[in-house]
């Protein structure tokens, strides 16, 4: 039997933090950029486009993010993609993430006034010049601390991605666990780690609450 | 490359898959009972700022907060009893679900006591209400009024949450949708139609818990 020193454990765990934060970041960079694509189609005039959207945010916020790593594992596995775990992961995660960022955008670019599109209008912006120009631009501002505080959902998210098979800190904490036969102290690590990485996103998503509060 | 779709596992099996929806409701509604009523006092010690019990609900919210719900899980299933305390997997996904909503309700019940002004408050008290009666007509009531919404969502976000509860071998939907995957080789179908389960659940304790809200706690207002 190989002895793990307190070292060990902490080194191998570092390791799978990494991964995780690599994941994390894929899927929070794929997933706002996808974001804004189910964003734009949400709010167009086009009935279709903004009914597919809603669908797709309803889908995404309605089922358990480990039923859609499921069925895109098993899935694909059935088109005859062999598809590994991380690809699994960092699809299924951006998919999740795009829906819910495009549903707190949703309401970001609602809170504008409706009188800031119609003074587009006025000035002969077309749609997209309103969107591009007058609004988004505000609603960036408004956007910003939840979709922060969001941040923090998808570092956590990762977590479940451990049960198809990925090498994330939670994977490696329930080998580790199950081979020093000490899951109290290596979980507890594990929460740690958890801990240290989403404690100052959540710290900063507070900050720039109040910050942009006291501006408005 | 030819694969066929069956249902035929779906329908064999579906006494077990209704099981296992009726286990995750029933996880979700002791655990949603248990969270917000974990809630409430903490957001009122939050709030209120009380001695003890302020830093304590503090660290414990950040903790869960910061944490993902699956470590929680871990830590209580596999990682108490080496500290003596012995949980089943029922015992443990209870624990672990009241535990989170219990952090997530207790920062949105106080956002609600927060926004209570406090001329209501005074306005209360001239009208010679007693304590408990102010704070249970006064702040508690529309505090929850008008959190209710963000309530739901949590709400629902713990009931998907359990998904993973499985996992401690917790008999519940993925559970029940993960053996009969493993008796027929059904993996997609059954997932698929455990995903529908999951969804139309979702929808139908979204509607419920509005209803609920509606008449309970806005109750008869003129």
């Amino acid at each position: 039997m190989i002895e793990f020193t307190l070292w060990d454990i902490i080194r191998h765990l570092g390791t799978g933090l990494a991964w995780t934060g690599g994941l994390s970041l894929i899927a929070f960079v794929l997933g706002g950029v996808a974001g804004l694509g189910v964003l734009i189609a949400r709010i167009s005039p086009c009935r279709p486009a903004s009914r597919a959207a809603r669908i797709y945010i309803e889908f995404f916020q309605g089922t358990p993010l480990l039923m859609q790593l499921f069925l895109i594992f098993f899935g694909l596995g059935l088109l005859g993609v062999n598809i590994s775990p991380l690809l699994t992961a960092a699809l299924g995660l951006t998919l999740f993430t795009s829906a819910y960022l495009a549903e707190i955008w949703r309401g970001c670019v609602e809170s504008i006034a409706p009188g800031q599109w119609e003074a587009g209008q006025c000035l002969a912006l077309s749609r997209r010049q309103q969107l591009r120009f007058v609004i988004l631009p505000q609603a960036v501002r408004i956007a910003i601390p939840p979709t922060v505080g969001f941040s923090v959902q998808v570092v956590k998210g990762t977590a479940v991605t451990s049960i198809i098979g990925f090498m994330e800190i939670t994977k490696t904490g329930s080998m580790i666990a199950n081979a020093t036969f000490n899951p109290l102290l290596v979980y507890g690590l594990v929460g740690v780690g958890y801990f240290l990485m989403c404690y100052p996103l959540s710290a900063l998503a507070r900050r720039a609450e109040r910050r942009f509060q006291c501006r408005s | 490359m030819s694969y066929v779709f069956s249902i035929e596992p779906i329908i064999e099996n579906w006494d077990a898959l209704a099981f296992g929806a009726l286990m995750t409701l029933a996880l979700t509604g002791i655990g949603a009972v248990v969270g917000v009523a974990t809630g409430i006092v903490g957001a009122v010690s939050r709030a209120w700022k009380i001695k003890v019990l302020h830093p304590v609900f503090t660290v414990y919210v950040e903790t869960i907060r910061n944490t993902p719900f699956l470590v929680q899980l871990y830590f209580i299933f596999f990682g108490l009893p080496a500290a003596g305390v012995k949980l089943n997997g029922w015992e443990a996904s209870f624990l672990a679900m009241a535990l989170n909503l219990g952090a997530y309700s207790t920062e949105i019940i106080r956002a609600g006591i927060q926004a209570v002004p406090g001329g209501l408050i005074e306005a209360a008290q001239s009208l010679a209400m007693s304590r408990y009666q102010i704070f249970r007509h006064v702040i508690l009531r529309p505090a929850l009024k008008n959190v209710w919404p963000a309530l739901c969502s949590q709400i629902i976000i713990v009931m998907l949450g359990s998904a993973v509860c499985s996992q401690v071998a917790a008999q519940e939907l993925t559970y029940s949708a993960s053996l009969i995957q493993s008796q027929t080789f059904r993996a997609f179908e059954i997932y698929a139609f455990s995903t529908l389960i999951y969804l139309g659940l979702a929808i139908m304790v979204r509607r419920c818990l509005h209803e609920f809200g509606r008449r309970v706690i806005v109750g008869r207002r003129s």
